[in-house]
């Protein structure tokens, strides 16, 4: 039986066809992507803070309502993917205990701070565009609820690049003191934006397995030489020098030469001490322990709602209809898709 | 930008949010009041939206952090063509800045006034205890607002008709949300009831206030481009009043005497200078900054 589930797994990764939840897979395979898609869905929910955290603060209306979109669309994208996450069997509250307890992790680079506003364009031109490097591959990745979410979540990453790079342009338009705000955010995440493709293959734990088993489809530097490359005509569009003295085209490899990250901060920050890394945790804590009344109170009224009908027959119907018969969930997620 | 395109992974193009509004004054409209007026809609919308971008990242669900900022966002859209009509109605209302500023006016109005040039309602300035008063909070405004913009989208105002007749499928979803989560606080746990009653007790009189009139509406409302709040009280408390006695939530007696000056005279709260202090602080340190 045993031999029969891997061959027909074998067999789907080897004609090229997505794994689905039903389909037999191997308990390394299920266990890894739950692991690889949590981890996913953490980075989403606490990447909402460095920027969220500007929100109040946008410097003009038009920004305000761009950067909220975008915070939002950080929310749905956990949502998907801890969505994903439950094909699986994992459920969303168990992997944010998992998440709060420190048992799983979230991507490096949301444990560094963002102390000025120019912080949320160079997020949406490095991070996001570093992500979308790592992920429109997964796109294509085996298993398939992910690859499926991916394909949204990478259309609203790359608009999302697009904005952040549309502010650091103009501010490179606007005052002296614009322009050496952007060139010091450049400085301080480049190097942690190269950070996130993993360390080099090489010493990369779980690298080879996921090729093997289609989740991965390129090795991390491979991506990380792919957004170099990418970036770099980016950067001297718009006025910025990037903080690596070794950054050189290579006229033989028909690629940029760069310099290596300082992997021992990386290994730090992994480790869970990075700048943030305390801050950020203890703000999805406080968030979790505040809401629980609320998660609460919801659960209490569902259990009564399915015993006993509420009467909320002298409400006008246009007011409220009744809660059980609606997902609120479902509903929003369909609405914030009409916004975009 | 257009170099960069083949960099993107998926086409790049940016269009301007904001359409172009049809901004003349329809004919005997006084033009100060037609800003006056315009004005206390757009700071009920802006600084509402502002409590409420609060909430990303900190709401008890991830459901509800995308709901909240749904809200906002639809208010934040609201408020900001509302400032444009104000500020082109009566252009002495914008602040002034340094010459060749290149700040448009909606951000010189949101991010240069200071707290007493503000008109918004004080029910939408407080910051929420907790998610209990948010719900309170949203489904007050909305049942107020939405009964507003209903007969706003018949105004003699191009601009305020527009602005009402996309608003009030927005708000009616805003009032729908929050009356749901107003039946399952009250209803839920002894704890989400106790926090729902207090949440109604403290916000109630501001309530009250809101649904007062002030002489720019009873102006505004004559002049054929506004709506007087006591002309929607019936509707408001049509909608409240089954919707609290469903929730066996009884609200406390308004018997408390009409503050001299409310929020639409620039009287705020000791929570709403420091609102602003957040909201203008980088604007304000960037007059002649480009965003």
């Amino acid at each position: 039986m045993a031999q029969q589930t891997v061959d027909t797994f074998e067999g789907l990764l080897a004609r090229g066809e997505r794994i689905e939840p039903g389909d037999p897979m191997p308990e390394a395979y299920r266990s890894a992507l739950v692991r690889q898609m949590a981890q996913h869905a953490h980075s989403e929910v606490i990447g909402m803070q460095p920027e969220g955290a500007w929100i109040g603060r946008a410097p003009s209306l038009r920004r305000k309502a761009v950067l909220l979109a975008k915070v939002q669309d950080e929310a749905g994208h956990g949502l998907y993917l801890y969505a994903a996450c439950e094909t699986l069997g994992a459920q969303r509250a168990e992997l944010t205990r998992l998440l709060l307890a420190g048992a799983q992790k979230y991507s490096s680079i949301f444990a560094y701070p963002t102390p000025s506003y120019a912080d949320v364009g160079t997020i949406g031109w490095l991070v996001d565009g570093a992500a979308i490097v790592n992920q429109v591959p997964l796109c294509r990745t085996s298993f398939g609820p992910y690859a499926r979410a991916m394909v949204r979540v990478c259309k609203e990453e790359s608009f999302h690049q697009r904005q952040g790079f549309e502010l650091l342009w103009t501010m490179m338009q606007g005052t002296d003191v614009q322009r050496a705000l952007v060139q010091e955010s450049v400085d301080r995440f480049w190097w942690p934006a190269l950070m996130m493709f993993g360390p080099p293959d090489a010493d990369s734990a779980h690298s080879a397995q996921s090729m093997a088993w289609g989740i991965k489809r390129h090795g991390n530097d491979e991506l990380r030489q792919r957004f170099v490359d990418m970036t770099v005509p980016q950067a001297e569009a718009l006025g910025v020098t990037l903080p690596d003295p070794d950054l050189r085209w290579n006229p033989e490899r028909g690629s940029h030469d760069f310099g290596e990250p300082d992997w021992a901060e990386f290994r730090e920050v992994l480790a869970g001490r990075g700048p943030c890394s305390t801050e950020r945790l203890a703000h999805r804590q406080r968030a979790h322990d505040d809401g629980a009344w609320v998660r609460e109170a919801a659960r209490a009224y569902a259990e009564k709602s399915s015993r006993v009908h509420a009467d909320t027959s002298t409400i006008p119907a246009s007011v409220v209809e009744p809660v059980e018969t609606r997902r609120v969930a479902e509903r929003l997620t369909t609405r914030s898709e009409e916004k975009r | 930008m257009s170099l960069l395109d083949d960099g993107w992974a998926f086409g790049a193009e940016f269009a301007d949010p904001l359409a172009s509004l049809d901004t003349s004054i329809p004919d005997g409209v006084d033009g100060a009041l037609l800003a006056a007026y315009a004005l206390g809609l757009a700071d009920d919308a802006l600084v509402a939206a502002q409590r409420m971008t609060w909430w990303c990242s900190r709401a008890p669900e991830l459901e509800l952090d995308l709901a909240w900022a749904n809200v906002a966002l639809d208010l934040l859209g609201q408020a900001r063509p509302l400032l444009v009509r104000a500020a082109t109605a009566e252009p002495a209302l914008v602040p002034a800045l340094p010459a060749g500023s290149p700040i448009p006016a909606e951000d010189a109005l949101a991010f240069f006034r200071e707290p007493a040039g503000f008109r918004n309602h004080r029910l939408v300035e407080g910051a929420d205890a907790d998610f209990a008063q948010a719900v309170v909070r949203l489904l007050l405004l909305s049942t107020t607002r939405l009964a507003v913009f209903e007969r706003l989208r018949h105004s003699r105002d191009q601009v305020l008709a527009g602005v009402a007749a996309k608003g009030v499928p927005e708000l009616a979803y805003h009032r729908d949300l929050a009356a749901q989560w107003f039946l399952v606080l009250a209803g839920g746990t002894e704890e989400s009831r106790r926090r729902t009653v207090a949440a109604v007790a403290a916000l109630w009189p501001l309530h009250v206030e809101a649904l007062e009139t002030h002489a720019v509406e009873v102006a505004a409302a004559r002049a054929g481009v506004g709506a007087d709040p006591a002309d929607v009280r019936e509707q408001v408390a049509a909608v409240l009043g089954p919707l609290l006695e469903t929730a066996g939530v009884v609200p406390p007696p308004s018997g408390r005497a009409r503050p001299a000056a409310t929020g639409r005279d620039g009287a705020h709260t000791a929570e709403f200078a420091p609102l602003l202090d957040e909201m203008q602080s980088v604007a304000r340190a960037h007059p002649m900054g480009r965003w």
